[in-house]
């Protein structure tokens, strides 16, 4: 039998006259997302989306369907006319798996269309003493049910289901414009793109490059990362940078202990360059708050000084504990935790300055020809759509 | 053209065209199951066999003291484990080195979870065990001795002719194992000469294909399996063999048995000049093992520069080798052998290996030569003040 899913989003409904965008967007996200499964449809009735699936299919739907933005759950519902007995024929079919010998359950209905001839509560009474009389062995239990029943009378039709699989919220991608992450190979920045994609952002993301300080394993890592957020967000723009001209400069004309903030500032002024080129209204970068000596605000602020764009910093209030979970959560983590040293790790100095000075840091960069780096730096630029 | 010059050949070398065409033959037409009785099966058993017969003339064993096995690490597996958990009853104490393989040494501790006592031996500074310190490691309760003929990172070259007629000596009833899987169709290898029970090969190691292998398993030893199931490989290896792979592992070797002497003066002298032209042209340099090694194997410590870095330097510029650390953490692991050869943890992270092969030249070592200058040039250059 074909299932059919009920997809609900949340916030989006809440959108005013933005409203039609948005789910215009969210349908042609979830087209996009479910275009490897060739036994399937996206419809809208009465004004809530559904896909209809094929038996063999449904896990793979639903689990395509977990990761796409804007979506708040998921159900499996048995579709029935605006009638009692259409409403009693489909509770029977959508609680008969569920339905064993002491199951304590409860019905709750909701009536949008207040013209049906029952109240909401008359509904679930009729119907809980139907599953009572037809499925031998259930309890009532209105205080601490174990399985619920639901059902939603509309306009033109009433739906049933027992099951609701939460979905990763948020609003569909593409509806916020474009941003471009900093993306190093470690566990943070990915987390950090997948919340902008949460929050609606076309992501596209950029690599420094360090060779021969970091190899091909460590690209190869990136690309993995980018792929899996291409899971969540249909396809990513891979911007790969080579650095080690910036870094050679850097290491051989200032101080050590400003190494990893020089560093940074030349990569925001490569970033806000190619922000510009692509469209990208923000940068995003995995930074935190004081996690690792060089995230201070001190450090925040001589770095952000150069940035020509807002700069999105998701983590910025986490714990490494709530970092590492969400990685867990969306797979990047054993990605990120491959042994192979990224841009990031590799020259950082014993004793980094931790509250640099804008005017040290302005004295520190005053040998370099950063105009003509940075430049030199975006001509290396090479670029890679990874999609899932 | 882009540079392409192979010098990682003791991680894995290039299928050499008759083994290739050897394995075409076997996938294409002889694609019988052994096993089968008609015809197309008698055909796959008669290539087989013919490979089995090589391998056997190869190393000086009879037919029937060759299983063939996947390759070089199930090889060691079925010795170790399957003649220590075969002989429980005369012992549970084994003896090593420090510098096996991992196939080895991992081995030893699963045994040891197992309740059987390891000892596992120092080695010089120049990676060499002393016969005399395997001797005085014997117990009456061990039943296995297990030291590799060649070491795969420095190429040192163990005597292992020496250990074990020490082993025999003391108490012939002792299983030698010897692990030969980066000697076999260099160095002379004769498990009988060596007094050895057991013997592991691979097939990759010498331009053979991977997934090929065996262990040669001396007549009336007996071992317990390590898979279940048919009767190939006298059931002491069940599963339809790998008869494509089997073919190509004995063409590869039939070709360089027979180039044998002349590929190991070639190679000797390719690593000379290697190691000298390091020497003469690069200052703070050394070279890890004995003074006899392998002569296809070269480790050297390039001081104040990282090997991984190092090494993608060099494959930029078409040039593969490998590191002397593996890079397991964000902390580089050194290597287990360079350690116990007492070689300083900051000198082993600057450490690469060239291991070399007979399709080699002498253009590629002097190309290489020129790159290393340039790169560690560079690479010291750009070190933090």
């Amino acid at each position: 039998m074909r299932s059919l899913l009920l997809v609900r989003y949340g916030e989006i409904a809440l959108k005013g006259k933005n409203r039609r965008f948005f789910i215009n967007r969210l349908q042609e996200n979830i087209v996009a997302g479910l275009r490897d499964i060739k036994d399937c449809r996206l419809m809208q009735l009465d004004g809530r989306l559904f896909v209809e699936v094929g038996p063999a299919d449904v896990l793979k739907c639903r689990e395509k369907l977990s990761k796409i933005f804007g979506i708040v759950s998921v159900s499996p519902v048995v579709v029935a006319q605006n009638s009692l007995e259409s409403i009693r024929e489909a509770a029977l079919t959508a609680f008969r798996e569920k339905a064993r010998p002491g199951l304590r359950f409860k019905v709750e209905t909701k009536r949008v269309d207040k013209r049906f001839p029952l109240t909401s509560p008359e509904v679930s009474s009729s119907i809980g003493a139907w599953l009572l009389q037809n499925l031998p062995g259930l309890a009532v239990d209105v205080h601490s049910p174990e399985q619920l029943l639901e059902i939603e009378i509309r306009e033109k039709e009433a739906y049933v289901f027992t099951e609701k699989l939460p979905g990763p919220g948020g609003l569909p991608v593409g509806v916020s414009s474009k941003a471009l992450l900093l993306i190093s190979g470690g566990i943070d920045s990915p987390v950090a793109g997948w919340m902008a994609m949460k929050r609606g952002v076309t992501l596209e993301a950029l690599h420094f490059h360090s060779f021969p300080f970091t190899g091909e394993r460590s690209l190869e890592k990136v690309f993995d990362l980018c792929r899996l957020l291409a899971d969540w967000g249909g396809s990513i723009r891979l911007h790969i940078a080579h650095f080690t001209k910036i870094q050679q400069e850097i290491l051989a004309k200032t101080p050590e202990k400003l190494l990893v903030t020089l560093l940074r500032r030349m990569m925001f002024r490569v970033a806000n360059h190619l922000a510009e080129r692509t469209g990208a209204l923000a940068l995003v970068t995995g930074e935190n708050l004081g996690q690792v000596a060089s995230q201070t605000l001190e450090s925040l602020r001589a770095i952000e000084q150069v940035a020509a764009l807002p700069v999105l910093r998701p983590l910025i209030g986490f714990d490494k504990e709530e970092i590492i979970a969400l990685a867990r959560r969306i797979q990047t983590y054993p990605v990120s935790i491959r042994p192979f040293e990224d841009c990031c790790t590799i020259f950082v100095p014993p004793h980094p300055e931790t509250r640099p000075g804008l005017a040290a840091v302005a004295a520190a960069e005053a040998p370099l020809d950063v105009e003509g780096l940075v430049s030199s730096c975006l001509e290396t630029i090479e670029t890679h759509i990874l999609s899932r | 053209m882009k540079k392409h010059v192979y010098l990682d050949n003791s991680a894995t070398t290039r299928v050499v065209p008759e083994a290739m065409a050897a394995m075409r033959e076997v996938l294409e037409k002889t694609y019988g199951n052994p096993s089968s009785p008609h015809r197309l099966g008698l055909e796959a058993e008669r290539v087989l066999h013919a490979s089995r017969r090589a391998l056997a003339a190869a190393c000086g064993a009879r037919e029937e003291e060759i299983i063939f096995t996947s390759g070089g690490t199930e090889a060691n597996n079925l010795a170790l484990k399957g003649a220590s958990l075969r002989n429980v009853r005369r012992g549970r104490h084994l003896v090593t080195t420090k510098v096996e393989h991992a196939s080895v040494l991992q081995v030893c501790r699963a045994l040891e979870k197992q309740g059987f006592t390891v000892t596992f031996l120092d080695v010089n500074a120049g990676g060499l065990v002393e016969p005399e310190q395997v001797a005085e490691a014997l117990r009456p309760d061990t039943v296995l001795v297990s030291v590799m003929h060649v070491n795969n990172e420095v190429g040192a070259i163990q005597p292992v002719e020496e250990i074990g007629r020490l082993i025999k000596a003391k108490n012939s009833g002792i299983i030698f194992h010897v692990d030969a899987v980066q000697s076999l169709g260099k160095l002379q290898v004769h498990p009988a000469g060596w007094h050895a029970d057991l013997v592991s090969f691979s097939a990759h190691k010498i331009h053979g294909p991977k997934g090929a292998g065996a262990l040669y398993c001396r007549a009336g030893l007996e071992l317990e399996p390590l898979l279940h199931g048919g009767s190939q490989e006298k059931a002491l290896r069940p599963g339809t063999e790998n008869v494509s792979g089997i073919a190509g592992f004995a063409a590869a070797l039939r070709l360089c048995t027979e180039r044998r002497e002349e590929t190991l003066a070639y190679l000797a002298g390719l690593r000379q000049r290697l190691l000298s032209g390091i020497q003469a042209q690069i200052q703070g340099t050394a070279c890890n093992g004995p003074d006899t090694a392998a002569p296809n194997i070269a480790s050297v410590t390039f001081s104040d520069v990282k090997g991984e870095v190092l090494m993608h330097a060099l494959d930029e510029r078409g040039i593969f080798v490998s590191t002397g650390a593996a890079c397991h953490s964000r902390r580089p692991e050194p290597s287990h052998v360079l350690l116990a050869m007492g070689v300083p943890e900051k000198a082993i992270a600057s450490t690469l290996r060239f291991s070399l092969s007979a399709e080699n030249t002498a253009e590629e070592i002097d190309y290489t030569l020129e790159q290393l200058v340039e790169v560690v040039a560079d690479l010291r250059r750009m070190k933090r003040r």
